[in-house]
């Protein structure tokens, strides 16, 4: 207070004396009794090192707090009522009832089977397909950043657009695949309305698309490997798949196990390419709920059926399969570890 | 279901790019000429006061130069159309702003499948529209279906779906069949079983790769909108499993299913689009506004093969309403609006642009469909077939889950039947059990 208040004497009495200075020059020239001014700066330094950083981070666990917490809480309030999407006012307390009829539900059992089905048929071939072509891209090739691109090129599409062109390939009459199936003399397949059909048609879908995306983490992860690793392995007379199989994929471990996480909780989230490919009644997944994921329920309760309540309930279950995902995980790599 | 698709489908594309096109329109317009005038309007009497419609697919309104007329007639309003393509998008999203009470647009569209939902729970967030206008403009069962039991008029009646059978002139000829839409019409006059009957007549002299009809489902859909009874009686209460309405459309789907005259396409899908451009079936029920998305999925050489009859029954199968609600900001205004957009005259307008069949009966005698489109149909008396339909539809009594439970019967119940070879009776399980589902059993 006082410092300022001295400035601001200080100034006009200076740019009275002298119209041509500017006032800061003058304040500096005066200089008004340095110990006041330097606690005031030390402070403020202190208080830019310890505040700052929370100034910093504010801003996501602010917009965290409000998009992602709050809802979240008000879901778990949600999973306790009943509530219909179209009247929210009104919320009757069901206590447990919500939960109890999801674990007695045919369609919420169903709905993890094919979760679990689908991310086995999509997130095995997809990472093993990935590794393979990591390993091929890792070679010296005449224009490897076009393979590179190439390969990304699908996860850049979107998944609409995607699903809209396998929808294509697939339909029963006149598709593309019962084509192929028909000159290899197999009997055309009904992709959507079939029980593994229609699972292994989502699942490609997902293949297509993240394969490529997994191949390039594992191709940097390749880069890094050391060469001589392989050298040394040349010279103990170890062939190409040998030294993908003792020295890439060992090396590879920690990778692996990320993408095996981060693929693992994609699948189990999996909702817009079988929604895209079930069509106008795409949130049913099927006509018996063949290809209908955990996301797919929820949407179908939520926002088609309108049970928000249900809805609610199928989210924090599904928040609680991935827990325990995470644990999983977490198991395997302690696991892992130890065995290096 | 298959209601709640039918605008998006038909031009998902066009919807997209004209809800592109008038965001960037009236942004523009609006920094053009001055840069707060948009909120201002409701205080003082100079500034322009801005409208905003929310609907979903093509209303036609834009697409007919109805705004533009409007803004003409009205310098002092400025309208703005708030597209959402798919109402499964657009529903959920105007319930949760009417009931937070804001974020709303002046004036909303409303679906048939939504309606119920809207006039036993919303009724409360919207004006009550008899008031400021002259009911008896309307149809009665298109009034009925937007009153509250206090005699609340939530919503003004746009378009309906009065239904007919569109058929392949010259697959039936090569099936031996009659090709005159009168003769047609009188061999299934009353009934729809009698229309499967006919049939089963074409499938013993079916031309190669065609089948009579592209889905159990469209079947289902078209006697169950001719029927009073559906899935709850006038007191609100669930009456699916006992409905006479049902049980008949459910039978005459399940004929269909089983006796191999189905293409088994699911409508609105890309694969039924192609049926019409492959003609793989001969006949489809088809409700007013599908007459423009045959023409155009048919293509060229559907031309002058198409026809339409009268379908066995009077029905319908969709159509909507606009209402203003409660949190609007310029109540006044965006009512005289709504009463502008539907009244006869804006119907008549629409139709010829879009094909959306007025539910004002007023207008039917001035109705002129597009000179091609009446061309393609070979000449077919278009609107004599539809308004004849439209005046004779009974008022069905509708639910809040309708529409949810109409999916539960058509894409597992009827689908398992036809594309998976389960019995009748095992289809009606599933379907029971999806529909137990639904309604939180």
């Amino acid at each position: 207070m006082t410092s300022s208040h001295e400035a601001l004497a200080h100034s006009a009495s200076s740019a009275e004396a002298a119209p041509g200075t500017p006032p800061g020059a003058a304040r500096g020239a005066h200089g008004p009794g340095g110990p006041a001014a330097d606690s005031w700066r030390s402070r403020l330094y202190r208080w830019d090192m310890k505040g700052s950083p929370y100034a910093f981070v504010a801003p996501f666990f602010i917009l965290f707090g409000a998009f992602t917490l709050v809802p979240l809480l008000y879901t778990v309030w949600y999973s306790l009522h009943n509530v219909q999407l179209s009247s929210l006012d009104h919320q009757t307390w069901t206590g447990l009832d919500n939960y109890r009829n999801l674990l007695s539900s045919d369609f919420f059992w169903n709905a993890l089977k094919n979760t679990f089905t689908i991310g086995v048929i999509s997130t095995v071939p997809q990472l093993l397909a990935a590794l393979g072509l990591a390993h091929l891209l890792n070679y010296r090739l005449r224009g490897s950043t076009v393979w590179r691109v190439v390969m990304l090129t699908p996860y850049a599409t979107s998944v609409a657009a995607a699903t809209l062109v396998f929808t294509l390939l697939y339909s029963w009459d006149g598709g593309m695949v019962n084509w192929l199936l028909h000159f290899a003399g197999a009997g055309p397949v009904n992709w959507r309305e079939s029980d593994w059909g229609s699972q292994f048609a989502v699942s490609s879908i997902v293949i297509w698309r993240w394969t490529g995306y997994n191949a390039l983490i594992y191709l940097a992860a390749m880069q890094a490997i050391p060469a001589d690793l392989y050298e040394s392995a040349a010279i103990d007379g170890a062939n190409r798949w040998q030294q993908f199989r003792h020295v890439t994929v060992p090396q590879l471990r920690p990778t692996i196990l990320f993408t095996v996480v981060v693929s693992t909780i994609g699948a189990t989230q999996l909702f817009g390419e079988p929604l895209l490919f079930g069509g106008v009644s795409g949130s049913k997944g099927g006509s018996e709920h063949q290809y209908q994921t955990l996301g797919l329920y929820m949407y179908d309760q939520g926002w088609i059926v309108g049970n928000l309540g249900k809805a609610s309930t199928i989210a924090w279950s599904m928040f609680l399969i991935l827990l325990i995902i995470a644990a999983v995980n977490l198991l395997l790599t302690r696991r892992l570890r130890k065995s290096q | 279901m298959r209601t709640n698709f039918r605008r998006s489908r038909r031009m998902m594309a066009l919807a997209a790019v004209a809800a592109l096109t008038t965001s960037l329109l009236a942004g523009c317009a609006k920094d053009a000429k001055d840069g707060s005038s948009d909120d201002a309007g409701g205080g003082n009497g100079n500034g322009k006061i801005t409208l905003t419609v929310g609907t979903y697919g093509v209303f036609g309104y834009k697409q007919a130069g109805l705004y533009d007329e409007y803004m003409k007639l009205h310098p002092d309003i400025n309208i703005k159309e708030n597209v959402t393509t798919r109402t499964d998008v657009y529903w959920p999203k105007v319930l949760t702003r009417l009931q937070a009470g804001s974020g709303t647009d002046d004036i909303q569209a409303i679906e048939i499948g939504n309606i119920t939902e809207a006039v036993q729970t919303q009724a409360d967030k919207f004006v009550d529209m008899s008031k400021y206008v002259d009911k008896s403009q309307w149809l009665d069962w298109k009034n009925a279906q937007a009153t509250t039991k206090d005699g609340k008029l939530i919503g003004l009646g746009t378009d309906i779906g009065p239904m007919a059978i569109c058929y392949r002139k010259d697959l039936f000829q090569k099936a031996g069949l009659p090709t005159d839409r009168d003769k047609l019409a009188q061999m299934w006059k009353g009934d729809w079983a009698k229309y499967v009957d006919v049939g089963k007549q074409y499938m013993k002299k079916a031309p190669e790769g065609t089948k009579f009809v592209d889905s159990a489902a469209s079947v289902y859909n078209a006697a169950l909108g001719g029927g009073t009874d559906r899935y709850y009686d006038k007191d609100g209460n669930v009456i699916w499993d006992r409905s006479e309405g049902v049980k008949k459309s459910w039978d005459v789907a399940m004929t269909v299913a089983t006796s191999n005259m189905s293409a088994k396409l699911k409508q609105f899908d890309p694969t039924w689009d192609q049926g019409y451009a492959n003609a793989s079936f001969a006949t489809v029920a088809c409700p007013a506004w599908m007459i423009g998305y045959i023409e155009q999925k048919s293509g060229d050489s559907g031309k002058g093969n198409w026809d339409v009859a009268a379908a066995p029954t009077a029905s319908n199968w969709g159509g909507s309403w606009i209402g203003v609600p409660n949190a609007g900001k310029h109540q006044k205004e965006a009512i005289a609006l709504a009463k502008w957009l539907t009244e006869p005259a804006q119907q008549e307008k629409v139709f010829s642009k879009q094909a959306s069949f007025p539910s004002t009966p007023s207008a039917y005698p001035n109705l002129k469909p597009a000179a091609d489109t009446t061309a393609y149909f070979s000449n077919a008396p278009l609107t004599q077939i539809f308004s004849d339909s439209a005046k004779t539809i009974p008022t069905q009594v509708f639910g809040i889950k309708d529409q949810p439970m109409t999916t539960a019967i058509t894409d597992v119940g009827i689908l398992q039947v036809e594309q998976k070879g389960k019995t009748p009776a095992q289809g009606w399980d599933a379907a029971s059990k999806e529909i137990k589902d639904v309604l939180g059993q």
